[in-house]
């Protein structure tokens, strides 16, 4: 079990990455990365029943995560590499030609630690269901997690899997929303009716669970009542508030950094504001 | 010219379905999944034989399609059924993102193909589907001509490794092929071997270009057909074998013209083997509310279209 202090020296790094490799490739997606960061590093450092060394992608006897709002991939990379799944100065390939690091998780070259391709939003909380469904049938006592957007829950098919998930009492499942109230083109509230997502995801019956998404008790915390919810036939939807482009003070809270990059002068500062970490940059 | 013999008329969708509960039984690792359309897709003995291995979806096909590559990466062998135009058209994204390019082992079981559907009408008469499933890379595509070939093609499917399209229909067609051979994905069959002209056909429009044969050969005229169950990959070899012979060819399948058989077809003559080719399909329109048979007829796809364009096709040699 990883401190608080540590996780947080983690997720650091883990934000230093995110910046380095959208601007090295001059592309991708740091603001949703930003704002999952702490959520993403407890999860694979403190929760999840995991070995890189002997993944394999039909997940057999470990826990399996999907990234159903796949444009988040720095955040991902990052963390399973931190996590040891494969070289730390692969990141430095992410989004150019050939590489392992697609724009968008892909399985189709062999990036350990990717379950299925995702990046069309919506589709991967279904995707998710069964591989849960999967682990049921096969007696497989281990969990499946999944990361969603709240912009992305503008989808229906959403709301088709969160049907699907208590209909077949898949308790095995864990999901989790990114709730950081921005997406492309502005606040949610301003883009789409979603609103209450708590209550929403309540009247399809789930176990709801809403927590803080930048403190890592809050976080541990929603993790352990989560676990908790197997054996109660019911899925667990984790609603965690969160802020994009956590971290740095020109990046957070606004929606402009979904898909922006930052210039030369702004990395610089933004690096200086999260500072360095024991673990190094690749 | 060879007989074949009608044993009687019976639904390809159940072939599908007894297909279905053989491969169930060969293999625990298969699974069916359906959009509340168990009944319709004639997936009630599997369901009745192997309860645990069934998953109700409900109306919610892309979810069905997402949590079906869920299930594949598990190792499962999926099948999700429902109707073509809810498979294809509908969860077009999913199928391309969950299944083809994640390269997950589902099969995809399509019923009620085609303006044969019948008296539903157009919003449920998909003549779009081969054309759509064809695009993605690497998806096997077939449809099979009868009850026997469907059933048989399903346990091929089940066998092979990767994503299927497995096209069928609703209405009773005739049953002429073997109970019990073996399907092998991307083989063409020679039904008939002829020399003036090669009838390339698929579904159960194979049984309309046999019977199109039989009018050609009372007029003198010798027509090879081929069966090409497997739309892709296609079988260029034997294509090319007939063409070389006969130097005039028809395509015919229950199909919108762009994207279909016809043009899978002609792309392998306009590469390998300049030969002229007519086409009997369903042209650029959508369906209409009638019986199977008013629709045939009126869209053209029946064995008297198949011999007229076989006739205009000879005079371009």
């Amino acid at each position: 079990m990883y401190s608080n202090e540590k996780l947080q020296e983690i997720s650091t790094q883990v934000r230093r990455d995110i910046l380095r490799m959208v601007c090295k490739a001059k592309s991708g997606h740091p603001g949703g990365s930003m704002s999952s960061t702490d959520i993403l590093t407890a999860l694979y450092f403190n929760v999840m029943k995991h070995d890189p060394a002997t993944w394999t992608r039909d997940g057999k006897g470990q826990d399996m995560f999907i990234l159903s709002a796949g444009h988040m991939t720095p955040v991902y990379y990052s963390v399973l590499s931190r996590a040891g799944y494969f070289p730390v100065e692969e990141l430095g390939t992410f989004r150019t030609f050939g590489a392992r690091l697609q724009g968008h998780p892909s399985i189709r070259k062999g990036l350990p630690g990717v379950f299925q391709a995702s990046g069309s939003l919506g589709q991967g909380l279904s995707a998710a269901c069964g591989l849960a469904l999967g682990k049921k049938m096969d007696k497989d006592d281990n969990r499946v997690w999944c990361l969603c957007g709240d912009g992305e829950s503008e989808e229906g098919q959403i709301w088709e899997a969160g049907m699907f998930a208590v209909f077949h009492k898949l308790d095995n499942l864990v999901a989790m929303t990114d709730w950081n109230g921005k997406q492309i083109d502005g606040p949610v509230s301003e883009v789409s009716g979603e609103g209450d997502l708590a209550a929403k995801w309540e009247a399809w019956g789930w176990n709801v669970i809403v927590a803080e998404g930048h403190d890592f008790d809050s976080i541990q915390q929603a993790f352990e009542l989560a676990k908790a919810g197997k054996g109660s036939g019911k899925p667990t939807m984790i609603l965690f508030k969160t802020e994009m482009g956590h971290g740095v003070d020109f990046m957070a809270g606004t929606h402009k950094w979904h898909g922006s990059v930052p210039k030369p002068e702004q990395l610089e500062d933004a690096l200086k504001q999260l500072g360095e970490t024991s673990l190094g940059d690749f | 010219m060879k007989k074949y013999i009608d044993t009687g008329k019976k639904d390809t969708r159940s072939g599908f379905g007894v297909g279905l509960l053989e491969a169930g039984k060969a293999d625990a690792r298969v699974v069916a999944l359906t959009a509340d359309l168990k009944g319709s897709l004639k997936m009630d003995a599997f369901a009745a034989e192997f309860p645990e291995r069934f998953i109700q979806c409900g109306i919610a096909e892309a979810n069905m399609v997402g949590a079906a590559a869920g299930l594949a990466i598990t190792g499962k062998v999926p099948f999700i059924g429902s109707f073509a135009e809810f498979v294809t058209g509908r969860v077009y994204d999913q199928v391309r993102q969950e299944v083809a390019y994640g390269k997950t082992n589902v099969k995809i079981a399509s019923s009620h193909a085609g303006i044969t559907l019948g008296e539903d009408g157009a919003t449920h008469q998909t003549m779009e589907d081969i054309a759509l499933m064809r695009a993605l890379p690497e998806m096997v595509v077939i449809n099979p001509c009868d009850f026997n070939q469907t059933k048989n093609a399903t346990i091929a499917a089940a066998k092979y490794v990767g994503p299927v399209y497995l096209r069928f229909g609703r209405p009773s067609v005739p049953n002429f092929t073997p109970e019990n051979e073996e399907f092998v994905i991307g083989k063409a069959q020679v039904m008939n071997e002829g020399k003036d002209v090669t009838i390339v056909a698929c579904g159960h429009l194979v049984w309309e270009a046999l019977q199109a044969a039989e009018i050609l050969e009372a007029e003198g005229i010798c027509a090879e057909v081929i069966n090409m169950a497997t739309i892709k990959p296609l079988d260029e070899e034997t294509l090319l074998t007939s063409a070389v012979k006969t130097k005039a060819v028809v395509v015919a399948e229950e199909h919108n013209m762009a994207g279909g058989l016809g043009e899978a077809v002609a792309g392998v003559f306009a590469r390998a083997l300049p030969t002229p080719v007519e086409f009997v399909n369903g042209k650029d329109l959508f369906g209409q509310t009638g019986t199977p048979s008013a629709l045939m007829e009126a869209y053209g796809l029946d064995a008297q279209h198949i011999a007229a364009a076989a006739r205009k096709v000879i005079t371009r040699k």
